[in-house]
């Protein structure tokens, strides 16, 4: 039915209806903020065998944070959130670090490998344990997960005993501050996290019912989904991604701050995820939207330093930014400021997000 | 009778959702003092023209004009101000909130900007009693059974304009679907009220899938089918049989075919047998045979526990006693995975809480049962998946016929073929329908009910619930009759049971 004069305007419409066209217009627009402040910043050079430059810098500083966003996605999804995610980063690199630092040879391969177990076999508990609150007991998800946020601080100090734990080991160092082929290890976790992520969920039928369950909790349990059992999974897994963060952020710094490390990501990750067009109410779900969300959140941090704004006034710019995006991504603002003529196809009664992205017959006007 | 202005002209309306044209060019007008029935099948595009007026949809072309004056309604809160108030099919009320805040909630009697609760009970009060209904306004909404609830969105409906003189009253009522979830007595208490508002001079459109409501109480009525205006008629100038075939645009073999169908009279050995089962404050104890290939109807009034039995059957509520067991096997019951595992699936009463994930497409949302119980790990091939959901899209006329559709933007009939089509691609041995027929049209009704034979016929069994003593009787093979949340007799169907001898046991609580 489609008929040539159409196509362009429509295959445009198409794109701009993308559910991932904002959140990818809004990190193109950050990064070309950065261009008249520093000329060569699309430049990446080769030294020493490394690939350096601000696009690197961005995903591999990037990247801790990608990890956690990716696992809250899952989370977010089913209806819930996980504020512990901070506290979880804290308590496995506590863990690992001060697993490794009782090593005599804190270079041998076998007792690295066991203190990352460790690390993320705590990590996982702790999922668990949310997930068990949640989908057990029936608590609410902001409220369960608190509890490890506040806590878990606590347990990762208890751990390192108040001090910031130094080690020195070099194969720990690759995960969040070696390179390989050139780039950055981390990137390459990152990747295969999101591609495990994506696989599990689109590959499976695990996206469809963490939608569903997100999506209606009450027909999903009539429908004999056992939702129960999917939110724990998703809390573990998504306590697993901030555990490898975990792993990430003290091997950057060879060092476990059960204070600092990973603090206020949680808030961070909820925006990357909500930037990336997943609704706080659950169902829908884009994991590649969340990595751009991420990304975007990254970009700016990365902004801020290189045009300069004062330190003291730094997070209040970000909270501008932040504001001018989320609004950019809701219909009914550009509805107000663009016209009409964008939004008419969209039906006001639903909320954000146009479920489905495929492009589709549009009548001309 | 000279005709007066009429109240509301809506001219050439045009709505678009992506991939489906809901309206086209559809005129519709409303006279002071009338009652005005919208007719048509599912999808013929009643509700989305109920929408656009009542400001939920924005339209995408034609003009609206109220009281001789152009208007854009933008919202549901500028329709009410320009006086269209409106209750929808499904109620659309906070069920954590009093029944006295519900009716009040967003036009809080305030002083000196506190809010004046003591006012709003009293007014409610007054209000719910001018209705006749014995509510306590103080009681959360939750606590009152779904009929209850439409009353009360009924109230609240119909309170905004009785609110004395104050701003522009009620010109216009809109009533989708009200009655379908009321007995005969509370509609006929709701037939008084609209009479009393149409002698006042409000205008109300009436949506209703039950004919001789429409007969009994209506003035006049607006046709559509397929999103264009089929006519407007003088509801006494048009009788039953003309109305239909002008509805659903063919003669009436359909429905008469079914009529003079026969029941399957061999219906095989038992299937599911529930002994002293039983849930206090849902249903007393009772025993319960379904045997292969049966349909065993389940007649009572609203309330009487009908929709109690069905979800203990299905594990979607707990019993406190009993057992079930499925071909010869007890089955646990403690969740409704059980059930499902032995067979037994369950199409709630309640389509949009219990029912559709209103934010996926329809193809998910067939498959999300065959799904389920196939767990996580293992999906469905995607060639089998969209040839299931296109054989039964087909096979159930599910419109649009486009898998991509979110769900949530299908009319209520085609709603109600995709849950059917999420079970039937179960293959279950038992099909529990709780009021399958609610809020649908004559031709979705007759199809649901051809539907029903011929699964008993392949051999399921089929555990039917409806309102209408009529629908039960045609399609069951026992009846089983409900009063007082509980199972009062089980009568084997024949020439000699009629809808009046089911009234009678309804009534008496008896077998006779």
């Amino acid at each position: 039915m489609s008929t040539p004069a159409v196509t362009t305007p429509s295959r445009w419409r198409a794109l701009t209806r993308h559910h991932l066209f904002w959140p990818v217009a809004v990190l193109i627009a950050l990064l070309l903020v950065n261009v008249p402040f520093t000329p060569d910043f699309f430049a990446i050079r080769m030294a020493d065998g490394h690939l350096y430059g601000s696009l690197v810098s961005i995903v591999l500083f990037g990247s801790p944070l990608i990890l956690v966003a990716v696992g809250m996605t899952l989370v977010i999804a089913t209806g819930g959130i996980d504020l512990s995610v901070g506290a979880v980063v804290a308590i496995t690199g506590a863990l690992t670090c001060s697993y490794i630092s009782d090593q005599a040879d804190q270079n041998a391969l076998a007792g690295v490998f066991l203190a990352m177990g460790i690390g993320l076999v705590a990590a996982v508990v702790c999922g668990l344990w949310n997930g068990f609150l949640v989908a057990r007991m029936g608590i609410q998800p902001i409220i369960a997960t608190l509890i490890i946020m506040v806590a878990g601080r606590g347990v990762a100090q208890l751990i390192t005993d108040g001090q910031i734990i130094t080690i020195n080991s070099e194969p720990y160092k690759l995960i969040g501050g070696g390179y390989w082929l050139t780039l950055p290890f981390s990137i390459f976790v990152v990747a295969a996290v999101v591609a495990v992520t994506v696989a599990l969920t689109r590959r499976t039928a695990l996206g469809l019912l963490v939608e569903s369950v997100g999506g209606n909790a009450e027909a999903s349990r009539l429908v004999g989904i056992r939702s129960r059992r999917i939110k724990i999974m998703v809390y573990m897994f998504c306590a697993l991604c901030a555990g490898i963060a975990g792993l990430m952020i003290s091997s950057n710094t060879s060092a476990a701050d059960g204070n600092n490390a990973g603090l206020w990501i949680e808030l961070d990750a909820i925006l990357a995820v909500v930037i990336g067009g997943t609704s706080l109410l659950g169902g829908r779900f884009s994991i590649g939207g969340t990595v751009i969300g991420a990304l975007v959140i990254q970009t700016l941090t990365t902004t801020i330093y290189t045009i300069g704004v004062p330190t003291q006034t730094n997070l209040v710019f970000k909270a501008a930014v932040v504001i001018v995006v989320c609004l950019l991504q809701s219909p009914k603002f550009r509805a107000k400021v663009f016209g009409a003529k964008g939004a008419r196809t969209t039906a006001p009664a639903e909320p954000a997000t146009p479920a489905d992205a495929a492009p589709k017959m549009e009548v001309s006007r | 009778m000279a005709e007066p202005r009429p109240v509301l002209e809506m001219t050439g309306i045009v709505k678009e959702f992506p991939g489906v044209r809901a309206l086209s060019g559809v005129d519709f007008r409303l006279f002071p003092g009338e009652i005005h029935a919208l007719m048509g099948e599912n999808g013929a595009g009643k509700s989305t023209l109920i929408k656009v007026l009542t400001g939920v949809h924005t339209l995408d072309g034609g003009t609206i004009t109220l009281d001789g004056k152009a208007v854009r309604i933008g919202s549901p809160l500028q329709a009410q101000h320009a006086g269209i108030s409106t209750v929808y099919q499904e109620v659309n009320l906070c069920p954590n909130l009093s029944v006295a805040e519900n009716i009040f909630i967003g036009r809080e009697p305030t002083r000196a900007g506190r809010i004046q609760w003591k006012q709003i009970r009293k007014e409610a009060a007054e209000m719910v009693d001018r209705l006749g209904l014995d509510i306590d306004v103080t009681a959360p909404l939750s606590s009152y059974p779904l009929a209850v609830q439409q009353l009360v969105a009924i109230v609240r409906s119909v309170g905004h304009g009785d609110s004395d003189g104050e701003g522009s009253g009620t010109k216009v009522l809109v009533l989708d679907e009200p009655t379908s979830s009321l007995d005969r007595d509370e509609v006929l208490e709701l037939f008084r009220l609209m009479r009393r508002l149409r002698d006042e001079g409000v205008a109300i459109l009436f949506v209703s899938h039950f004919l001789d409501q429409i007969y009994e109480i209506c003035d006049r009525m607006t046709v559509l089918r397929n999103g264009t205006l089929v006519g407007e008629h003088m509801v006494a100038d048009l009788d039953q049989v003309g109305l239909i075939e002008l509805m659903i645009g063919k003669a009436l073999d359909q429905l008469e075919e079914l009529h003079e169908h026969q029941l399957r009279s061999d219906v095989g050995e038992t299937l599911v047998k529930a002994e002293g089962l039983g849930r206090t404050g849902g249903i007393a104890p009772f025993d319960l045979e379904i045997k292969k290939g049966e349909v065993l109807g389940l007649a009572g009034l609203l309330g009487s526990g009908r929709t109690e039995l069905a979800r203990l059957l299905f594990g979607a509520d707990q019993p406190d006693s009993g057992k079930v067991t499925v071909a010869g096997k007890q089955v646990s019951m403690s969740a409704p995975n059980d059930a499902i595992g032995a067979g037994v699936a369950f199409c709630s009463e309640n389509r949009k809480t219990e029912g559709l994930v209103p934010d996926l497409t329809v193809r998910e949302n067939i498959i999300l049962a065959l799904q389920a119980s196939r767990g996580w790990t293992r999906p469905i091939p995607a060639s089998q998946r969209d040839e299931l959901v296109a054989k039964y899209i087909k096979a159930l006329d599910i419109r649009p016929a486009n898998p991509e559709a979110r769900v949530g933007q299908l009319s209520g009939g085609n709603q109600q073929k995709v849950l059917l089509a999420r079970w039937l691609i179960t293959q279950p041995k038992l099909l529990i329908l709780d009021e399958p027929t609610r809020g649908i049209d004559v031709g979705a009704k007759a199809e649901i009910q051809k539907l029903v034979v011929s699964l008993s016929e392949d051999g399921m069994s089929v555990l039917y619930i409806a309102a209408e003593l009529e629908e039960v009787l045609r399609l069951s093979h026992t009846i089983g009759v409900l009063r007082d949340r509980k199972l009062v007799a089980q009568l084997t169907n024949g020439p000699e049971i009629t809808t009046s001898k089911i009234l009678e046991t309804i009534a008496s609580g008896e077998h006779q």
